[in-house]
């Protein structure tokens, strides 16, 4: 060890895998829908996709956890983000490639990605 | 893939471990396996959480959940409905053994945890012992950083002085000054040493620490090698504690990978060594002079005092020795300043104190607590209260060294002085709780046989001495005690802890000592009227068969001796003459006929 930037980094770096054991009170959850409806419509690849991009992006404040069934089965996978102090917002039809920019736009410049949100599909 | 959305946190402390939880870890990642989660949900094996009483424990992150007492199969279940379905297995839930409703506790819910405060124990139960990242990411080995680069070796010594720790060992110095000590010494080499020879009977603070947070200790180490100016030190740890001396050992190898350990650490021109040496167990090991002659590799005896260890120790030269939890104390003070551990606890005993809690309490287990808790607390809060619905009696602290607290000083606030004014100690920090049942009498004899299986034999007074009390208590629990056996233990003892010639024999008869000054009476009724009265002392005991009897036989056919007498369905008879008291009958009546008293 030659230095506390060393040091530092190493800690930076296993920061993230150990985050949901710490204390984050204004920390943000991820939370995909994993009933059977869910898993069936496809929301592990989904929920992977999450854990992959967040680990991507160091993001040592978020959570991924799972949920059981919302009870609009139809529109699984679903997923909602809760950022503290915004409102809850409810992303249905989701697939994998449809994460990266949930995660880029809504969990990093906090602007929700209003076109996968549920108010869009329920529109049509 | 590193990042994982759940944690399933297994104990992998000595308390666990022996009630399966290897097993459990085994299963979790079998079951993961076949459910196709083991990409998501990740096991690592902890250190000690310290509600050993419900062990084997599993905690499951994001959520905190805490199950208790997971057998093998319970982990399918988990694994199936929690971890698969994200439904919380709300049977296998710890639930509060003083409350009702009590159902999806998370950890910081339960009362066992939410009156704590944990520094030394901080980590324990959190990370993973064995992983050095896991460390560093909870600001492991950042104090050793900036005491190496930001602070003159003065500074990290008037730091810890400032701060007010002192040792938790049992002896209570103030730890800065032991330091500034060894740092005034002159000499071409010096040493530090960390004393893990735990050895009071129902103790497992240090241990715990050493399993579950080695690099805190190997940190400290490190700090006070720069501090005093030694480059080698030794951590004396009892071979009884295989898991502890295991993971010790991985983080010292870790630790050196990583240049923690070695030469020019940080960059800085300060190298530092650590080496472990194993005792076998004695308990004089403990005492610091006994310590160091069994790690230059010669008996475990203790020698006069002084020179102190600080002015000529190990191998005839300077040293400083420290406790395991004051070690782990030690990085935490470096990284928040004194200002922030001198904020906790009281006047004159700072920051917080790990107790093992055992004996008649429900919560058997380990806790750390602010300085200056009162006992009733610890007893009742977060120890959940005696199991049974019996009576508090006492706690006995600071095991064979220290004393009982009795009922009547329940309320008194946990620190140095207040315990050794009512004439018992802190100790290390055993804390053994007993009730009604017990007999005062019969544990003074208990921890005075101890002491005299373990006095090393140097000086009379510990070798004879002890003996001769043991004698003395043993006539009396044996219902033989005579007129004016109290004032000669008292006698004894006062001229014990005035000639001994270390801690062990100085300190050897409090346990006498203090039951005597809270529970004359019952050595009174021991030895006058023949009687136990917590009705524990076998000799002192009758039995006696009551009409509840209805002529079963069955305590004839069990009794080895054949003291019984009596015809089927008529009132049985117990020969006081022949009997041997050995209860048998007791547990084979079906009608709770037969009492003793």
């Amino acid at each position: 060890m030659k230095s506390l930037a060393e040091l530092e980094a190493i800690r930076q770096k296993t920061l993230d895998k150990v985050a949901m054991r710490k204390d984050t009170e204004d920390g943000i959850r991820v939370v995909v829908g994993m009933a059977t409806c869910g898993i069936a419509a496809g929301a592990r690849p989904v929920m992977l996709a999450f854990l992959e991009e967040i680990n991507k992006r160091h993001l040592t404040n978020v959570t991924v956890s799972q949920t059981g069934c919302i009870g609009v089965c139809r529109l699984e996978p679903m997923a909602d983000v809760m950022i503290p102090g915004q409102e809850k917002v409810t992303y249905v039809n989701l697939k994998p490639e449809m994460v990266p920019r949930i995660v880029a736009e809504h969990i990093v410049n906090r602007r929700p990605v209003t076109e996968y949100a549920i108010g869009a599909a329920e529109k049509q | 893939m590193d990042l994982y959305r759940a944690h399933v946190l297994v104990c992998g402390g000595t308390g666990c471990t022996s009630s399966g939880s290897a097993d459990l870890i085994k299963r979790f990642e079998e079951q993961l396996a076949l459910h196709g989660l083991d990409r998501e949900v990740k096991v690592v094996r902890t250190g000690c959480f310290g509600l050993c009483e419900a062990g084997p424990v599993v905690i499951v992150y994001p959520e905190g959940t805490f199950y208790s007492r997971i057998a093998p199969t319970d982990v399918d279940t988990i694994v199936a409905e929690h971890l698969l379905k994200g439904r919380i297995v709300q049977h296998l839930v710890y639930k509060d053994k003083t409350k009702q409703d009590s159902t999806d506790l998370s950890l910081e819910q339960i009362d066992f945890y939410r009156s704590q405060k944990r520094i030394a124990l901080r980590n324990c139960g959190v990370i993973d012992p064995e992983n050095i990242d896991e460390y560093i990411a909870f600001d492991g080995y950042k104090a050793l950083g900036k005491a190496l680069t930001q602070m003159t070796r003065e500074q990290v010594i008037d730091e810890i002085l400032k701060s007010g720790l002192r040792g938790r060992g049992g002896g209570g110095f103030l730890t800065g000054l032991k330091w500034k000590f060894t740092y005034n010494s002159q000499s071409d080499q010096k040493y530090v040493a960390c004393n893990a020879d735990e050895g009071d009977p129902g103790a497992f603070m240090d241990r715990s620490v050493l399993e579950g947070d080695p690099h805190a200790v190997i940190e400290a180490m490190a700090i006070a090698g720069y501090a005093i100016g030694a480059n080698t030190g030794y951590i004396y740890v009892r071979a009884e504690y295989p898991i502890a001396v295991k993971r010790l050992q991985i983080a010292i190898d870790q630790a050196r990978e990583y240049g923690l350990l070695g030469k020019r650490i940080f960059g800085t021109d300060f190298d530092f060594e650590l080496f472990i040496r194993l005792g076998s167990g004695a308990f004089v090991c403990g005492e610091e002079t006994a310590l160091m002659a069994s790690i230059e590799g010669g008996r475990g005896e203790p020698r006069p005092r002084p020179p102190f260890p600080a002015v000529k120790g190990l191998f005839g030269k300077p040293t400083m020795l420290n406790n395991v939890e004051t070690y782990a104390n030690v990085p935490q003070i470096i990284l928040n300043g004194w200002e922030w551990f001198a904020g906790i606890g009281t006047e004159r005993s700072k920051g917080t104190k790990v107790f093992a809690l055992g004996g008649k309490i429900n919560n058997t287990g380990l806790v750390e607590v602010p300085m200056g808790t009162p006992l009733r607390d610890i007893v009742y809060h977060i120890g959940g209260g005696i199991p049974g619905g019996k009576k508090f009696k006492a706690v006995q602290t600071g095991g064979p060294s220290g004393g009982c607290i009795p009922a009547e000083h329940l309320d008194i606030s946990i620190e140095y002085d207040t315990l050794v004014e009512i004439g018992s100690m802190m100790g290390s920090g055993g804390m053994i709780v007993m009730d009604e049942d017990n007999c005062m009498v019969d544990i003074a004899r208990y921890f005075l046989d101890f002491t005299v299986d373990e006095s090393c034999g140097k000086c009379t007074p510990c070798r004879i001495g002890t003996k001769r009390m043991l004698e003395i208590l043993e006539r009396i629990v044996a219902g033989k005690g005579e007129e004016g056996d109290i004032e000669k233990l008292e006698n004894l003892a006062k001229n014990i802890k005035a000639t001994a010639l270390c801690g062990l024999g100085q300190s050897a008869p409090n346990p006498v000592l203090s039951t005597l000054k809270f529970f004359r009476s019952e050595y009174e009724a021991h030895i006058k009227d023949k009687r136990c009265p917590a009705h524990h002392c076998q000799s002192l005991l009758n039995f006696f068969i009551t009409d509840k009897c209805r002529g079963c036989t069955a305590c004839t056919k069990v009794c080895p001796v054949n003291a019984i007498s009596g015809t089927v369905k008529e009132l049985h008879h117990i020969d006081l003459e022949k009997c041997i008291k050995c209860g048998s009958c007791i547990e084979k009546c079906r009608f709770g006929a037969i009492t003793k008293n």
